[in-house]
């Protein structure tokens, strides 16, 4: 009995190991060939890069737990973009259209998040089609709302959020860091987080043990939500403008960090510390490609056949 | 009678289990060869190696006295050998039809499509030749779990079996229905069919088998006739220690109202009324669908009433949700507690403590020390076997399940605690053990109310039985008052049944 327990725990390491090998490959790899990847300034940049689709997949994460899915991220991510520098283009003081901003972005995840979720506890809809369903709804309203053009002529205040650097670290890693430190915390060590696995692994039975199952689902939507319109207003900042095409499938990059992180589609199982290797395992696999010039099409395959090879050892590993 | 089967010195491991360990069974043509033994034994595990759904560490499987190779249910199935599970392997939306031909489609003679009438005509003959007449065009969905079995049966038989196995089939089954099975294996066996048949309801066994071979920790304990051997010594050699009763025998001192149920009516209730005492034991019996899980459903808020009202020590509540029941002091034991209780992704701590997470805060944070520390306790006093409280809840057997759900229920320190089929697939001496758990309960003051089928253990446990027919209370029968007879009667409406 003993040693069935320690063995389970040697497993669950190689688990994460799994993935850190992947990783650990692709960095020995792409230092071999390129100088100029293993620098402190590449480094910092792939975070960058990463940062975008990294705060996403934290929300995924929680979404995914529960055997959902949110397929709107990429769409809100530019509705969220166009309506946050329109609010910037406000002629009323910086002061005051910047936090503006800032709120109304963040608003909008909020709401869509739990209007999700109530769609899909209230109204019974399957994640898979209510967020379908807001995907569509966002992309089209994000191209009425501007028309199609790219809303530009920010103050360059606004772009200080995803170029600026505090203690030598681009702010949207540092607010990476936060919100994988925030969601750690949440979901092993409060009781929210106990339910969303709950819920994900039985949603009856955690009704039946007590568990408001509505509320929980409600949320999680929510709280993707709010982590993607962040994503939207750090990415908008980076562009300097309000892209109505902005996050074109991102939900597939975000979905592909959550599962190549370990997180199971059918709920109950998962951790964000792997969705974060996944996310960054993603990354840095791009980044690479990049350096070394391979064109843009390959990439795409090299990327779909790197998630093919880390999810498979993950499934034979659990035999 | 020749061996038809031999499965010799059949040996599996898991990490830290001998789940077997040299296990050899015979089974002859003809024979019904009945598999006891507690949860957790390895029943099961040799059923599935047996149909190739597991692979044997060491060990052999002779058919005929012929080496025969099976590590896949296609190969057992190349061999004649078919398994019927408890939870039947049918699709449910395909039709009977459909379902019996599965893999073997018969095709036209003329163009590559599926030839439904002959596929149909066949699948009713099968049928008929088991005595049943289903509708081969019905969604398998949409059968009784007793129609469903006999597809499954007719399935086997479709594909030519010499060896069929039964795991725990009278799980689902009624009295009249368990009789119906009964005959339909007696032709099999006359027909030269080996029947290999596991249950945890001894009576069934003396019915039906011939030989009993009694397993307990991977080992084969014992194999004889079945007329050598008595309920009595069964049970001994499948604890390995003698059991002095069935029930526990504790003296109970009813006391106080604490629920008291009036006029509620929601879909199939009509009207019912009953109170619960601290301090007792109250039985309800009925047959499957008489409305006894409706009811519990309602008092844990899991359901809404129509009308009615229900009094906890004399308030009035009405929960609208499960936790609204469990902040009031109401928990439900739910039946099929695989479905409806555990998570099983989850660790057996995590499991316990689901229920009680508001009493295992420090600030905004789980206090994750004292939720083990809590957990540990429960384990200890259940007698809950599991390694540690941080395994997963799926390594357990189905009587440490059950405990485990129990220890989630008493974590919430709960006043009216409600069991749904609590012992429905736990070996007897896990049983024993919930019995006298119940009954703990009862002493301390909490009001305890079991829904069972098994109306043995309702007349041995309980104070008092209501009888339930159709949404509506038919009776009520004090202890002393009680028997089979009259219960059955009440839950059937019937004055002729006759519990076997």
């Amino acid at each position: 009995m003993v040693m069935s327990n320690s063995s389970r725990t040697l497993s669950s390491v190689l688990g994460k190991f799994g993935i850190g090998m992947t990783l650990l490959v692709e960095v020995i790899l792409f230092s071999q060939f390129s100088a100029y990847f293993f620098t402190a300034e590449n480094i910092l940049n792939v975070s960058l890069q990463l940062s975008i689709t990294a705060i996403i997949a934290a929300g995924m994460t929680f979404v995914i737990l529960t055997s959902g899915i949110d397929l709107s991220v990429g769409a809100l991510v530019a509705f969220t973009g166009v309506i946050a520098t329109s609010v910037l283009k406000l002629s009323i003081p910086l002061l005051i259209s910047f936090p503006l901003a800032i709120v109304v972005g963040l608003l909008i995840g909020v709401c869509s998040g739990a209007f999700a979720g109530v769609c899909v506890t209230r109204f019974s809809i399957t994640p898979f089609i209510a967020t379908l369903a807001l995907m569509t709804i966002f992309r089209g309203a994000a191209y009425m709302y501007t028309d199609g053009r790219p809303i530009w002529g920010l103050p360059p205040e606004f772009s200080l959020l995803a170029s600026g650097r505090l203690f030598g670290i681009p702010i949207p890693t540092l607010i990476t860091i936060c919100v994988y430190g925030a969601g750690y915390l949440v979901l092993h060590w409060t009781r929210f987080g106990r339910y969303v696995y709950a819920v994900g692994g039985n949603r009856e039975a955690a009704r039946l043990a007590g568990i408001n199952t509505n509320r929980v689902l409600v949320s999680v939507y929510a709280i993707c939500g709010v982590l993607t319109s962040l994503s939207g207003i750090l990415l908008a900042a980076r562009v300097n403008s309000g892209q109505p095409n902005a996050g074109l499938m991102y939900e597939l990059d975000v979905i592909a960090a959550v599962v190549v992180g370990g997180t199971s589609l059918s709920g109950g199982r998962g951790t964000i510390v792997g969705t974060l290797l996944g996310a960054v395992l993603i990354g840095v696999l791009r980044n690479g490609l990049n350096l070394l010039n391979v064109n843009s099409y390959v990439q795409q395959v090299v990327v779909g056949l790197v998630i093919l090879v880390t999810v498979m050892m993950d499934q034979s590993k659990k035999k | 009678m020749s061996a038809l089967l031999r499965l010799e010195g059949i040996c599996k491991h898991y990490p830290g289990v001998r789940a077997l360990d040299e296990v050899t069974v015979e089974l002859c043509s003809g024979e019904v060869h009945c598999i006891v033994g507690e949860n957790g034994a390895g029943k099961s595990t040799l059923i599935k190696i047996l149909s190739g759904a597991l692979h044997r560490d060491r060990g052999e499987i002779l058919i005929n006295g012929a080496r025969v190779t099976i590590d896949s249910p296609t190969d057992a199935l190349r061999q004649g050998v078919a398994v019927i599970y408890q939870d039947f392997k049918l699709v449910p939306e395909l039709s009977v039809a459909e379902n019996i031909f599965l893999g073997k489609e018969p095709i036209q003679e003329t163009m590559p499509f599926i030839d439904y009438a002959s596929m149909h005509r066949n699948a009713r003959a099968q049928l008929l030749q088991l005595g049943e007449e289903i509708d081969t065009t019905l969604a398998v969905s949409t059968l009784s779990a007793a129609q469903q079995q006999i597809v499954e049966i007719a399935k086997a038989l479709s594909q030519r079996v010499r060896i069929l196995a039964f795991d725990e089939p009278s799980a689902a089954l009624t009295e009249r229905e368990l009789l119906k099975l009964f005959a339909i294996i007696r032709r099999l066996t006359s027909e030269g069919v080996g029947i290999m048949y596991i249950s945890h309801r001894l009576d069934e066994i003396f019915e039906i088998g011939d030989r009993v071979t009694v397993i307990r920790d991977g080992r084969v304990v014992n194999t004889s006739p079945i007329i050598t051997v008595n309920k009595k010594s069964l049970i001994q050699l499948m604890v390995g220690r003698k059991l002095e009763d069935e029930f526990p025998n504790v003296a109970l001192t009813r006391s106080e109202e604490i629920l008291r149920v009036e006029n509620i009516s929601a879909g199939i209730l009509r009207n019912i009324n009953f109170s619960l005492h601290r301090g007792e034991i109250l039985g309800f019996a009925g047959l499957v669908g008489a409305g006894r899980t409706e009811i519990a459903r309602i008092i844990f808020g899991a359901d809404v009433k129509e009308t009615g009202s229900i009094f906890l020590r004399g308030k009035e509540i009405s929960p609208r949700s499960p936790r609204e029941a469990i902040d009031v002091g109401i928990g439900l034991l739910t039946e099929n507690r695989n479905r409806l209780g555990l998570i099983t992704e989850m660790k057996v701590g995590e499991n316990i403590s689901l229920s009680s997470l508001n009493g295992l805060l420090k600030g905004p944070f789980l206090d994750k020390v004292k939720e083990v520390q809590t957990a540990r306790r429960f384990v200890h006093q259940l007698h809950i076997k599991t390694p540690d409280v941080n395994e997963s809840v799926e390594n357990l057997s189905g009587g440490n399940r059950q405990k485990v759900i129990l220890a989630r229920w008493l974590a919430t320190k709960s006043k009216v605690l409600i069991f749904d089929e609590p012992t429905a697939g736990i070996d007897v001496g896990a049983k024993y053990e919930i019995y006298v758990l119940m009954k703990k309960l009862a002493q301390d003051g909490v009001g305890v109310i079991m829904i069972s089928s098994d109306l043995p253990e309702l007349l041995g446990l309980c104070d008092r039985i209501i009888v339930m027919h159709d949404g509506r209370i038919t009776g009520e029968l004090d202890r002393d008052a009680a028997t089979q007879e009259k219960i059955m009667a009440l839950a059937t409406l019937e004055g002729d049944v006759r519990w076997s």
